[in-house]
């Protein structure tokens, strides 16, 4: 019965976005609300002499300023329970240790980044807030600070957290086959270094919060920019002690989350603690400026990767030592450094492996997922190497591919590895050849050097796999409404990814009722009470599937409730369209919006025992996750007299099972590339020496716009998964994965001869000028005359 | 990101403007189209406690053609300029330096004379303003005065203007017959800062350079004159080696420095290439034009 999966419905989201009748947490204002502006550290790492706030108090339209002290026994420290979590069979597999430390909402007694919280100031408005917080007098005592996570771990480091001998967060060591054995038997040994910088997510709308105390009941009802409410509901009501049930966190509209919003921050806490002590609902909307410092940024690791091989190409083992940078306060665990080590050797077959992995805290910003989540990061380490690879054997890059990929025949294909999960990895389905043979059709058809104009091209490639659908549950609550409406609730709450479409077409489907008439609510804690929230590309699979259950429960009750009222026996009934009709077609039909009505408690004729509302709700626990997969390839054109890169076309080859809506899919895939091609050419945070934030507006930390925006094709190999009834895979994050690796190796391709070693990414004209003149070749001394990369 | 309290002003006269700005002196910035002070403001890294908006003043929206220049008002939009076909056949660098001015949409807002009086030693105003030998009519408490654009930008967003001062007009030479020019950028995406940029105006003659006017964008504390290169090409054919010449020559004198985007030694060597590529394109086009006059 599956008539509206598969199809590209137009998103029903966009209509009110684009009229601009969106409500995002801004647009929200409660009678009376008063508004909130952070005094931020500007130090790395301080002490906290004082902090006299006499005068703030008293300016004009100030209502409260608190510091550290003032909150002191007033909120819980925030203590990350993730960051503690090992299971078991990780442990054994790899030793892993976790070690956690609190992280005060605002900290009485030291600083530890630049940025962080040290006192709020509650106003009649924000421009008020920001006045009275220039008369804050804040007296801070530098402390040795330290940004490199390598230099973090080394003996003698400035420690961030004193309460520990050493900076070391977590760290693990994963080993099979017989590596040291691999590298001496092997033909060819590649070894490189590359480091993945730090990115700061940028969605359009910065993060923020309204909070509001129910006058009636006491209920504290927080608005937030969120993708996790319920877990921010559950944090709440630990470091304010209250329960749950008197807490309603809803997401409005939210614009883009990409992961960092997926944490619980300090903000999370202060403003609602602050709508209960001063007693008018309290906003608080991050500008921009606070967004680079202090909402968690992501990536950031180094990685010491080795490749061995035989002759031909046939990669015998790899071998790798990374550094993860946590940034000040280790908040997530496994999360990401963990999702490194499980997609490393991605869709490669791989015998031998021992990688080792240790994350230091610095004093920094927070690193936690950001779109890939730990797996760009491995991407860009083995793909980059890869190629290196098929340079050192003499073949061509995708060839070498070809050559140890994992065979269609070989699914599903078990790793060795433990998944982050606690469960055994098991690539469930997947055609990585095929990938990789339709990514190659789509760049090889052209002669691309006359795009070029008299610039060098490069074709580079990036194939990945990605753990989609991680648990541990997701809620779906579906009602019969009058009129014959379905309302669907699900704690998945949306920041763009058109939830109001595809679980309406996943809804629809399974219950037999009009796409028009299902209604979709995400993100209230008020709609249904447990839930888990839209991150790691999990929401199609975890909650689309949680909605395809409740709604076949709801069919069955829908059809128990029309054969007690027609006196039929509900499976000689079947519900299409919207409508309850015998399946031999020989007997009366029953629109869902009149069995509605017969069964409300106003109706004096309704049946005996019948039910007065027609509702169900069903969990989805996922089990293993489903592996999505991709190759990407980039063609680039490099002007090696002024290092400027184009790219003149990028393809994308996509396996996300089976796509509910692949117009929907597209865009995701297409959102996730222009994020990585930012990554790849133009975005990166940068921290001076001493921990200050050297990228601190637009104008240095550079966004892709729809200007560098290329050409970019994409086609599905739909494999759909045998592990959920959908046959779906989650696709949030592929995206973003691949076009630092690719388009570094295709840059590399363009300079190949010039002796050119791409080791980190953003390629800037000056960073790829600084690779040619370090590989002892100058294309520019000479060339390009009559090359115009940007004529008027 | 909320501007700190400020009085908002809108002189219907440069002489009600310039009262204002000698009322208040420091305490007031003149508001063009505010593409660059308002950002700073919302930073507070800027903090006038009075704004005089010029945009509004009768007769500053203008632009007019006398005596062998063209007169642009403090209230034209640099959209305004960009529109102009004359203006644009008049002074043909200007025109092939607008479009490399950030975004149509802040061209919109953005004046030519507020990036004058701004002075961002990044931006391409200044440089032709000072290849252009411009001049700058600048009213204030002490009268009228004219400066000439060589020795208007001093050092980092520092001009010849005086805190109670007012740019109210921009004077642009007519470029003689024969001429074309170019203007090259090297930005990390287009519409940004320039890491280098070089505008180039060439008049030829028979195949002979009569004038050259050259300036570089982005690698020094001020727009920088690219005299050496000038010298070297005037009453010189336009040839690969001259202009070879001329780019390495003006390229050795710059003196530029290092931020995130380019280490100064890069930024010599895209000044370098950029100015190559400049000078032949404006070679070109000055031949095709001379062509088509004669």
């Amino acid at each position: 019965m599956s008539e509206l999966i598969g199809r590209s419905v137009p998103r029903v989201e966009d209509e009110r976005l684009l009229r601009g009748e969106g409500a995002y947490v801004d647009d929200l204002h409660p009678s009376g609300c008063s508004e909130a502006a952070f005094l931020r550290s500007p130090q790395a790492h301080a002490r906290i002499v004082s902090i006299d706030v006499e005068e703030a108090r008293s300016a004009p339209g100030v209502i409260a300023v608190l510091t550290g002290a003032d909150l002191a026994g007033e909120l819980e420290p925030m203590v990350f329970q993730i960051a503690r979590v090992v299971p078991e069979t990780v442990r054994a597999s790899t030793g892993a240790v976790s070690r956690v430390h609190p992280m005060p909402a605002i900290p009485a007694d030291r600083a530890t980044y630049v940025g962080q919280p040290l006192a709020v100031v509650v106003a009649e408005s924000r421009y008020l807030a920001e006045d009275a917080l220039e008369l804050i007098e804040l007296e801070l005592e530098p402390l040795p600070a330290v940004v490199d996570p390598e230099a973090a771990l080394e003996p003698g480091a400035p420690l961030v957290e004193p309460e520990w001998e050493d900076n070391l967060a977590l760290e693990y060591r994963y080993r099979r086959g017989d590596v040291d054995a691999a590298f001496e038997q092997a033909a060819v040994v590649v070894e490189e270094v590359f480091h993945s910088h730090r990115h700061v997510a940028s969605p359009i709308e910065t993060r923020g919060v309204v909070a509001t105390v129910d006058p009636l009941d006491g209920t504290l009802a927080v608005s937030a920019s969120t993708q996790t409410p319920h877990q921010l509901r559950d944090f709440l009501a630990g470091a304010l002690r209250r329960a749950p049930e008197t807490l309603r966190v809803r997401a409005p509209d939210v614009g883009g989350g990409f992961g960092p919003k997926g944490a619980i921050y300090p903000e999370d806490l202060v403003i609602p603690y602050l709508a209960t002590r001063v007693g008018r609902p309290v906003k608080w909307i991050e500008d921009r400026s606070e967004h680079f410092a202090a909402t968690t940024h992501g990536r950031e690791q180094v990685h010491r990767i080795a490749l061995a091989a035989d002759a031909d190409g046939r990669i015998l083992a790899v071998r790798d030592s990374i550094v993860h940078n946590c940034g000040a306060y280790h908040t997530l665990g496994l999360v990401v450094p963990y999702n490194t080590l499980t997609h490393l050797i991605g869709p490669y077959d791989v015998p031998a492996v021992d990688v080792r992995l240790r994350a230091a805290i610095t004093n920094t910003g927070v690193v936690a997922p950001y779109r890939g989540a730990g797996r760009p990061e491995a991407v860009f380490a083995m793909e980059r190497a890869v190629t290196r690879l098929a340079r050192a054997v003499g073949i061509d890059a995708a060839e070498l591919r070809a050559r140890n990929l994992i065979a269609p025949e070989a699914m599903p294909y078990a790793t060795g590895m433990i998944y982050r999960d606690g469960t055994e990895q098991v690539y469930d389905s997947g055609d990585y050849p095929k990938l990789l043979a339709r990514a190659r059709a789509l760049v090889e058809e052209e002669p691309w050097a006359e795009r070029a104009a008299g610039r060098r091209v490069g074709v580079g490639y990036a194939a990945y796999v990605e753990g989609t659908g991680v648990g541990p549950f997701e809620s779906a609550a579906l009602t019969v409404l009058g009129g014959g409406r379905v309302r669907v609730a699900t704690g998945a709450s949306s920041q763009g990814q058109s939830h109001r479409t595809t679980l309406a077409q996943i809804a629809a489907d399974a219950l037999g009722v009009p796409f028009e008439r299902i209604e979709v609510v995400g993100g209230d804690t008020a709609a249904i009470a447990a839930g888990f929230g839209t991150i790691a590309s999990r929401s199609l699979v975890v909650a689309g599937n949680a909605v395809a259950k409740a709604a076949a429960e709801l069919r069955a009750a829908v059809l128990d409730a029309a054969g007690s009222l027609l006196g039929a026996p509900p499976e000689s009934l079947t519900l299409a369209d919207g409508t309850i009709r015998p399946l031999d077609g020989d007997g009366p039909e029953l629109p869902l919006a009149d069995l509605a009505g017969a069964l409300s408690p106003f109706n004096p004729r309704r049946p005996a025992g019948a039910p007065t509302e027609l509702h169900a709700k069903a969990i989805f626990n996922p089990g293993p996750v489903t592996y999505a997969a991709g190759v990407h390839a980039a063609v680039v054109a490099v002007d090696p007299a002024t290092g400027a890169v184009e790219i003149l076309r990028y393809a994308v080859s996509h396996d996300c099972g089976r796509p509910v809506n692949p117009a929907i899919a597209e865009g995701q895939v297409l959102g996730g590339v222009m994020q990585g091609i930012g990554g790849a050419l133009y975005e990166e945070l940068v921290y001076d020496p001493d921990g200050q934030l050297r990228t601190g507006s637009f104008m240095d930390y550079l966004l892709p716009t729809a200007g560098e925006m290329p050409e970019i094709r994409l086609v599905h190999v739909d494999c759909p998964t045998p592990l959920n009834p959908l046959g779906v895979k989650g696709l949030g994050e592929g995206g973003a994965i691949g076009p630092p690796a690719a388009i570094a190796n295709a840059v590399e391709d363009a300079l190949a001869d010039l002796g050119v070693v791409v080791r980190a990414c953003p390629l800037t004209p000056d960073r790829v000028r600084a690779l040619i003149r370090a590989g002892g070749g100058d294309g520019g001394a000479t060339a390009g005359a009559g090359a115009t990369e940007v004529a008027a | 990101m909320k501007p700190s309290p400020v009085t908002y002003h809108a002189p219907a006269t440069v002489a009600e403007a310039v009262g204002l700005l000698a009322e208040h002196g420091d305490d007031a910035k003149v508001l063009g189209g505010g593409q660059s002070l308002l950002p700073l403001m919302n930073l507070r890294l800027a903090a006038p406690a009075r704004l005089v908006d010029v945009t509004r003043i009768d007769g500053l929206g203008a632009i007019e053609r006398r005596d062998g220049a063209f007169e642009l008002g403090a209230a034209v939009r640099q959209a305004q300029a960009e529109d102009d076909a004359a203006l644009a056949a008049a002074c043909p660098l200007l025109a092939a330096a607008l479009p490399h001015i950030a975004h149509r949409e802040i061209r919109n807002a953005g004046t030519v004379c507020g990036s004058l009086a701004h002075g961002d030693a990044a931006a391409e105003l200044p440089a032709v303003a000072l290849a252009l030998d411009a001049e700058l009519v600048v009213h204030g408490p002490r009268g009228v005065r004219t400066v000439a654009a060589d020795g208007f930008f001093r050092s980092f967003l520092e001009t010849a203007l005086e805190p109670d001062e007012l740019l109210a007009v921009v004077r642009l030479p007519v470029a003689p017959p024969g001429s074309g020019a170019a203007f090259h950028e090297l930005a990390r995406r287009a519409g940004d800062f320039a890491i280098a940029g070089v505008g180039a105006q060439l008049t030829m003659r028979d195949g002979t350079v009569t004038e050259a006017r050259v300036a570089c964008i982005g690698v020094g504390a001020a727009p920088v004159r690219a005299r050496a290169a000038e010298q070297a090409l005037a009453g010189g054919r336009a040839d690969e080696r001259t202009i070879a010449q001329a780019a390495r020559a003006a390229a050795a004198e710059l003196e530029p420095s290092e931020d995130l985007h380019a280490s100064a030694a890069f930024r010599r060597h895209a000044a370098e290439t950029l100015m190559r590529r400049a000078l032949h394109e404006a070679a070109a086009r000055a031949e095709s034009n001379g062509r088509e006059a004669s």
